[in-house]
């Protein structure tokens, strides 16, 4: 177990280091200001990390998504429940969703700004509006595999729907909860730069925005990079929850 | 033993039976669209408190059908089925603690571990939590799982497992036991011992169950009474068994069970 857990990080790390080497040749061939050197970009990331107001701004960014994600969740985790149980709600919020997932997150954030003043608002808005219809069909999702078998078990001891929901429903969503954050974190890193396009005086995609003013690229990719570490870091963590909430699921010694 | 008596039962007299069929049809619609499938025909039979209803029938038979009506898991298309003078399907929170099912499959939750599988009845009838814990233990040691009270579902065996259910239906101590072929997945030894200690629970407690078996010695062992189904589900043959009765008048029992299973029309499914 322990073994197998090195020898994947040691070919994630290897791929990491191929991805920076290309950039290190090509930064030889081209001049610095498209290209500029890893160790230049790596100083940039480093620096942003470590200094108080620049920190501060990732941290917006990063709260900014976490709001968003959360609100979209509990909101998702409503509406998913809702059309779950009722086949007429089902004819009613689908069509709505679906139409909102065809809507480009650009278009909302044109929307949040005829729409609303306060910044902040914006961006929780557009962030919403944009990972809440992926956030409903994927609990939905879980909500619909839910065994029939172990439903009529359930019922068989006739429990409340309070306690139908905490030793049934929920257990049988957690696992698409999780994977759907996973799924949605990705999303909303994307998304929050261009929400931040809003009018806002601080995080990521205002610092990206600045960096582009000034066509310093060393700059852009260090502030892109802590999106990505953002990321990485939140989908660390969740599939650390993930590993332990599911431990009771049975592992085949085969592979496929 | 009756901390859980209501009005209602009071009410009812010893000889009202505890379960009540009438006239009672089960019909399901196929998906392919060949027409329905009748899969219980018009069944009648009560049943009273305290006995052991045996239920035997070859597989597709409808037993089980039946089973999932008298625990009010689907409605009857047509007739009246009772238990306890009540509408199991309609009335929900009446029967909460009262009716306690073995699946045919042992159902356990994936995710709780066998001690939190058991102790899920009891959950759902806010019992106290250590008691709870406690009344959980008992029955799994009862049951010989001693030592895999934290082991998951999926690292336990099918008869273990099997096991764990009974245990699960038995803890919340209900009136009512279903039990559909709960001992088919174990060794005959402990299939045996089980059946020995069913019955006394069952007696001990004046309770009432259904037992749905394939084995004609399991059932004639179990059962105050054998009721014998042809499909769709309906009494091809009923009897009453009793200890008095004498090894041949016993083997007699066995051949006409025996006979009755073997002499079913081979019925073309209806449509
Ligand atoms: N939900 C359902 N939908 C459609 N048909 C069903 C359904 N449940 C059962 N049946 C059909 O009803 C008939 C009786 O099934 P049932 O499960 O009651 O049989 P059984 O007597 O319990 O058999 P076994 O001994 O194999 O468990 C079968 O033909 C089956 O195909
Ligand atoms: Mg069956």
């Amino acid at each position: 177990m322990k073994n197998t857990r090195i020898v994947r990080f040691l070919q994630a790390a290897v791929s990491m280091l191929l991805l920076a080497a290309a950039w290190q040749i090509l930064s030889y061939v081209f001049p610095p200001f498209l290209f500029p050197p890893v160790p230049a970009i790596i100083t940039r990331t480093i620096d942003i990390l470590i200094t108080g107001s620049l920190l501060a701004d990732v941290l917006l960014t990063a709260w900014r998504i976490f709001a968003g994600l959360f609100s979209a969740f509990i909101f998702g985790s409503i509406l998913a429940l809702l059309i779950g149980q009722s086949k007429t709600m089902e004819n009613f919020v689908t069509p709505v969703l679906t139409f909102f997932q065809g809507i480009p997150a650009l278009s909302w954030v044109v929307f949040a700004i005829i729409w609303f003043n306060g910044i902040e608002f914006r961006v929780l808005f557009i962030m919403v509006m944009t990972t809440l219809p992926a956030f409903t069909y994927q609990i939905l999702d879980a909500f619909r595999s839910m065994s029939k078998d172990l439903f009529e078990m359930t019922m068989s001891f006739r429990p409340s729907r309070a306690k139908l929901f905490r030793y049934l429903i929920v257990p049988t969503i957690v696992p698409g909860i999780l994977t759907a954050w996973k799924v949605n974190l990705g999303n909303a890193a994307r998304v929050v730069v261009v929400a931040e396009l809003v009018g806002a005086t601080g995080g990521v995609g205002y610092q990206l925005l600045r960096q582009q003013q000034l066509f310093d690229m060393a700059g852009a990719m260090a502030w892109t990079l802590q999106l990505v570490l953002f990321v990485l870091v939140v989908q660390q963590t969740i599939n650390a929850i993930e590993n332990w909430a599911l431990r009771y699921r049975p592992v085949s010694e085969r592979t496929m | 033993m009756h901390e859980r008596v209501t009005a209602n039962e009071i009410a009812m007299t010893d000889t009202d039976p505890v379960i009540c069929f009438k006239d009672v049809s089960k019909i399901f619609g196929r998906v392919d669209g060949r027409g329905d499938l009748i899969a219980v025909d018009k069944l009648s039979f009560s049943i009273a408190k305290g006995e052991i209803v045996a239920v035997l029938g070859k597989t597709g038979c409808g037993k089980s059908t039946m089973f999932n009506i008298v625990a009010g898991l689907t409605e009857p298309t047509s007739g009246s089925a009772t238990v306890v003078g009540h509408n199991p399907f309609r009335e929900f929170e009446f029967f909460r603690g009262k009716i306690g099912i073995v699946f045919q499959n042992d159902r356990l939750m994936p995710w709780r571990s066998a001690l939190d599988n058991v102790r899920l009845g009891l959950q759902i009838l806010d019992a106290d939590s250590k008691e709870s814990e406690a009344t959980a233990r008992r029955w799994l040691e009862r049951l010989g799982l001693r030592g895999h009270e934290n082991d998951y579902p999926h690292a336990l065996s099918g008869g273990m497992r099997q096991r764990v259910s009974i245990a699960r239906a038995f803890a919340v101590n209900p009136d009512i036991l279903l039990c559909d072929e709960p001992f088919s997945a174990l060794d005959e030894m402990t299939a045996r011992d089980l059946r020995a200690e069913f019955v006394r629970l069952v007696r001990q407690n004046n309770k009432t169950a259904i037992f749905i078996t394939h084995q004609i010695n399991e059932a004639m062992e179990i059962g105050d009474r054998v009721m014998v189904f042809h499909r769709p589900a309906r009494i091809a043959y009923e009897t009453h068994l009793n200890v008095s009765m004498s090894a041949d008048e016993r083997s007699n029992v066995r051949d006409e069970i025996m006979r009755v299973l073997s002499h079913e029309q081979p019925k073309p499914d209806a449509n």
